[in-house]
C-alpha cells in the first residue's frame, strides 16, 4: 500500500508541469488524496494537459475515467481521468469540473480512444456532455429514458414509469 | 413482400434506442441492401446477433454490418443487465455493499470482495492481519483459477467441442466444494470482511484445498496435451481477433487481452497489494495478441495460481482473522453472542459502519482474473459511499472487442468473443 | 424392445391425458434464459455432478421455437425484460416457466431503478426457486414440481 509514497520523486516532472503553468489566469491545484497524485485542472486547459501529459510524460494508458456529482451549486459536476504511466510505473488523477446548467466538457478521446465509452458511461449516469465525441450515445440505459441515474436527486428506485415494462398480450408488439 | 419484412424488421421496443442504435452504422434499417449488378454475396447486409444468443457468454448484443462475410463495422449494445449497481452503494453502508460485488463477476466473487475489502481499507487506514490476508490470496487465486476454467470451457465449446466443457466444469465443482466448506456457498461467497475474513479456513476445507493443489496441475496437463497440438483448435485461434500492442493500450485493454499482447501490465506486480509482493511467480505475456496468445496467457496464470497457492499454503501463518478493533471490523461471534459490548459493536457496525475521514478519496486495484478491477471511492465522512465508481475490466475489453472485430470474418466473432472472456454482470454495472 | 420383454404379451390400459402428461413431462426441454449468476449454477446443473439428463430435460435448446420450458436464470432489467418477453411468445404452447434465484422471483436484493421488481411482472411464473443463487438441486426440485404439475394437466381437452 505505501507504494505510491515510496515512489514521491519520480512525480517531480509532473509538478514542474504544475509549477509551469502557476501564472496563468487559473491555477491547477495538486493535492494528494489517500493514494494518488492528484491535480484539479480547468476545463477550458484540459485537451492541452492531457495531451501533453500523453506525449511528453509517457501517460499512453487511461484506465478509468469517474464522474461524480458533487450536489453543490455552480461547478456541481466532476470527471476524472486516472492514467498510468507504464515506463515509470506511476499513476495520476487528473479531475476537472462542469459547470451545472451547462454541463459540457471537450472528449479526451482523440487522446485515448477507450475515453469514448468512458464518456458515454458517464455521459449516461451523470448527464455530462463531451464535444467532438464520435458517438456520444447512453450506454447502459436506452435512449428513451429521459433521466441521469447516478445524479442526487434521482431516486433509489427509478421514477415510475419512466422505462416500459413488455405488454403481457401475446404479439402485440410485432403486430402494432 | 419486401416492405412487409422491412416493417417486421423495423425496431418496436424503445424506439428510440434502437433507432439511435443502428443510425450509429450510418446504415438505417435494412436488413439486405443489394449493390447494383453486384454478386449477391458481396451484398452488404445488418446482422443483429443477441441479446439472447448462446455464444454472445451473456447478454451482449452486437450490430454488425457485413460486406459478404467480412464485418464492416461491429457496434455493441451494453446495458442489458444493468441494474444501477454504483446508485446502490451510495445507499449501502460498506459492508452492506460487500455481497452486491459478488454478483458483479460472478465468476470470481472472491478477487471483487477482496478488492472492494481492500480500496476501503484503503481509505479508512484498517491493518488487516497477516493470516486474513494470506486467506485472501488463496481464496483470490481459486477464484482466478476457476475463472480461467469456465472461460476454457466454453471458449473451447466456441471452437466446436462440447465435451470439453464437462471436463472443465468437473474441476469446477471441486472449487466450488472448497467455497462451499471455506464461506458457506458455493460461488457468491461473500467470504471477506473488512478488517480481515468472515472466518478462518477450516481443516475440511484445507484438506480439499491441499488435495486440488496436488490433483489440479496433473488436469491442467491433460487439458495442455489435449489443445496445445490440437490442429484444429490452433488453426481455428491462430491469428484471430488480432490485437496489436499499440492498439491494446490505446483501447484500454486489461488482464489477459493486454499481456497476450505484449504489456507484462499485472496489477500484482504494478502495486503489490496483500503479500503478493513475497511471493515468486511469473507475468504470462506473449506478442502476437490473437486468440492462441491469450490461450496461453490463461493457461499459464492457472499454473502460476497454482505455484502461489502453494506457497501460501507453506507459509500460512497462525494469529487473529480479524483486525481487533470495534470501530473498524466486526466482532467475532464469540464475543458477540457472550458479551454486552461485543453485541453493542456488532451493531453499531452494522448500522453506522465504517466511516472514513470526510472528502477522502480512494482508487484501489486487484488483478482480478478479467484483469485490473478497481474501486474508486470518495467518502463524505459518513458510513456510506458518497460515490463508488467500479472499474470493471469486462467493460474495458468489450472496448477492445468492437475495435477487433472490423475486419474479421463474421464465423470467427464467437470465437473472438470467447477470448476476449468478457461477463456482462460487470460490464454493466 | 426392453418394455415388451419385461410385460411378455399383453396391454396396457391408461387415459391420454396421462400417456400425453407422462411424455411431456418426461421431456421438458428447457430453453435457459441465463441472465447472471443464476445461469452458471444452471450450467451445472446439466453438467456432470447434477446431471439434468436424469429427468430428461438435458436438451438445451437455445431457439425459443424447440423448448417447452423457460427458465430465467438471473435479475432481468426492464431493457432486458422485453426480448425475455419476446422469447416467451415465441415458444410454442404448451409452455412453463421457472424463475430461478430471488432476482428473478421478486427483484431480490436488486432493489434499484434498472432492475424488474420480479419477472412475474410480465410473465406467467409456474416456479418459483428462492436463494441467491439457488444450488443446482434446487433448480432440479423445482423442475419435478413442474413435472408434476404437467402429468396432472388435462392436455388433450384443452388442446382440442
Amino acid at each position: 500500500m505505501s507504494h505510491q509514497s515510496t515512489h514521491n520523486d519520480t512525480y517531480n516532472d509532473i509538478l514542474a508541469f504544475v509549477e509551469h503553468d502557476r501564472g496563468v489566469t487559473q491555477p491547477i491545484s495538486v493535492y494528494r488524496s489517500t493514494s494518488d497524485l492528484t491535480l484539479v485542472v480547468p476545463r477550458d486547459l484540459i485537451i492541452e494537459k492531457l495531451t501533453k501529459l500523453k506525449n511528453d510524460h509517457h501517460f499512453i494508458y487511461l484506465v478509468d475515467m469517474v464522474g461524480t456529482d458533487r450536489f453543490v451549486e455552480g461547478d456541481r459536476f466532476e470527471v476524472l481521468y486516472n492514467l498510468i504511466d507504464l515506463k515509470q510505473g506511476r499513476r495520476v488523477v487528473i479531475k476537472t469540473l462542469a459547470d451545472e446548467d451547462d454541463p459540457v466538457l471537450p472528449s479526451a478521446s482523440g487522446i485515448w480512444t477507450n475515453a469514448s465509452w468512458h464518456e458515454r458511461e458517464i455521459f449516461d449516469m451523470i448527464g455530462v456532455h463531451f464535444t467532438d465525441h464520435p458517438d456520444l450515445r447512453r450506454v447502459y440505459l436506452p435512449e428513451d429514458f429521459d433521466y441521469f441515474p447516478l445524479r442526487k436527486e434521482f431516486p433509489l428506485l427509478g421514477i415510475p414509469g419512466s422505462i416500459d415494462l413488455p405488454t403481457s398480450t401475446p404479439d402485440q408488439e410485432a403486430s402494432s | 413482400m419486401i416492405e412487409l419484412e422491412q416493417k417486421s424488421a423495423a425496431p418496436t421496443f424503445f424506439k428510440k434506442h434502437q433507432e439511435s442504435f443502428y443510425k450509429s452504422l450510418e446504415d438505417k434499417h435494412t436488413t439486405l441492401e443489394f449493390e447494383d449488378n453486384d454478386d449477391p454475396l458481396n451484398s452488404r447486409m445488418v446482422l443483429n446477433m443477441g441479446p439472447s444468443h448462446p455464444a454472445t457468454h451473456g447478454v451482449l448484443r452486437l450490430l454488425l454490418q457485413l460486406n459478404g462475410e467480412t464485418i464492416e463495422k461491429a457496434k455493441l449494445d451494453l446495458g442489458y443487465l444493468h441494474r444501477g449497481i454504483e446508485k446502490i452503494a451510495e445507499n449501502k453502508t460498506y459492508q452492506e455493499f460487500m455481497p452486491y460485488t459478488d454478483r458483479m463477476d460472478y465468476l470470481s466473487p472472491y478477487s471483487n470482495n477482496v478488492s472492494l475489502c481492500l480500496a476501503v481499507e484503503k481509505i479508512a487506514d484498517v491493518e488487516v492481519p497477516d493470516r486474513a490476508q494470506y486467506i485472501r490470496m488463496i481464496g483470490a487465486e481459486l477464484a482466478r483459477i476457476s475463472a480461467h476454467l469456465l472461460w476454457l470451457g466454453t471458449m473451447v465449446m466456441d471452437s466446436g467441442a462440447v465435451s470439453f466443457f464437462i471436463w472443465t466444469f468437473r474441476e469446477r465443482e471441486k472449487i466450488y466444494d472448497i467455497m462451499d466448506q471455506l464461506a458457506g456457498h458455493r460461488f457468491t461467497v461473500s467470504h471477506a470482511r473488512i478488517g480481515g475474513v468472515a472466518n478462518d479456513i477450516t481443516d475440511d476445507a484445507m484438506a480439499l484445498i491441499k488435495e486440488f493443489v496436488q490433483t489440479f496441475p496433473k488436469e491442467l496437463k491433460g487439458f495442455h496435451s489435449m489443445l496445445d497440438r490440437n490442429r484444429i483448435f490452433v488453426d481455428r485461434n491462430v491469428d484471430v481477433g488480432v490485437v496489436s500492442s499499440d492498439k491494446a493500450i490505446d483501447l484500454g485493454a486489461t488482464g489477459p487481452i493486454l499481456r497476450g499482447s505484449g504489456y507484462a501490465y499485472d496489477i500484482r506486480r504494478f502495486e503489490p497489494y496483500l503479500k503478493y509482493d513475497e511471493m515468486d511467480f511469473e507475468i504470462p505475456t506473449r506478442l502476437e495478441g490473437d486468440n492462441l496468445s491469450r490461450y496461453y496467457v490463461r493457461m499459464e496464470e492457472m499454473h502460476e495460481s497454482i505455484r502461489i497457492l502453494r506457497q501460501c499454503l507453506d507459509r500460512l501463518p497462525k494469529g487473529p482473522i480479524r483486525a481487533n478493533d470495534a470501530k473498524q471490523a466486526y466482532p467475532s461471534k464469540d464475543e458477540v453472542y457472550y458479551s454486552m459490548e461485543g453485541m453493542i459493536h456488532d451493531f453499531m457496525m452494522t448500522d453506522t459502519g465504517i466511516c472514513p475521514p470526510d472528502g477522502a478519496e480512494v482508487y484501489h486495484a486487484v488483478e482480478a482474473p478479467k484483469g485490473e478491477l478497481g474501486y474508486f471511492i470518495q467518502s463524505d465522512g459518513t458510513g456510506h459511499p458518497w460515490r463508488l465508481k467500479v472499474n470493471a475490466p469486462s467493460f474495458r475489453n468489450l472496448q477492445v472487442l468492437e475495435h477487433s472485430l472490423e475486419g474479421a470474418s463474421i464465423s470467427d466473432t464467437v470465437l473472438i468473443i470467447g477470448s476476449i472472456d468478457p461477463v456482462m454482470g460487470e460490464a454493466d454495472k | 424392445m426392453g418394455l415388451e420383454s419385461a410385460l411378455g404379451e399383453g396391454f396396457i390400459t391408461t387415459r391420454v391425458d396421462d400417456l400425453v402428461g407422462w411424455a411431456r413431462a418426461n421431456s421438458t426441454w428447457p430453453m435457459p434464459m441465463g441472465l447472471a449468476c443464476c445461469a452458471i449454477e444452471m450450467m451445472a446443473y446439466a453438467g456432470p455432478r447434477y446431471d439434468a439428463a436424469r429427468f430428461g430435460s438435458e436438451v438445451m435448446r437455445f431457439s425459443p421455437r424447440q423448448s417447452d420450458l423457460l427458465i430465467v436464470a438471473g435479475w432481468c432489467s426492464y431493457k432486458m425484460s422485453h426480448a425475455v418477453r419476446r422469447i416467451w411468445d415465441q415458444m410454442p404452447d404448451p409452455k412453463w416457466c421457472i424463475a430461478m434465484g430471488a432476482c428473478a422471483s421478486t427483484g431480490g436484493m436488486h432493489r434499484c431503478y434498472g432492475v424488474v421488481q420480479g419477472i412475474d411482472n410480465f410473465l406467467p411464473v409456474d416456479a418459483y426457486i428462492s436463494g441467491c443463487p439457488p444450488r443446482p438441486d434446487a433448480l432440479l426440485n423445482a423442475l419435478m414440481t413442474i413435472q408434476e404439475k404437467v402429468k396432472t394437466e388435462h392436455s388433450v381437452l384443452l388442446d382440442a
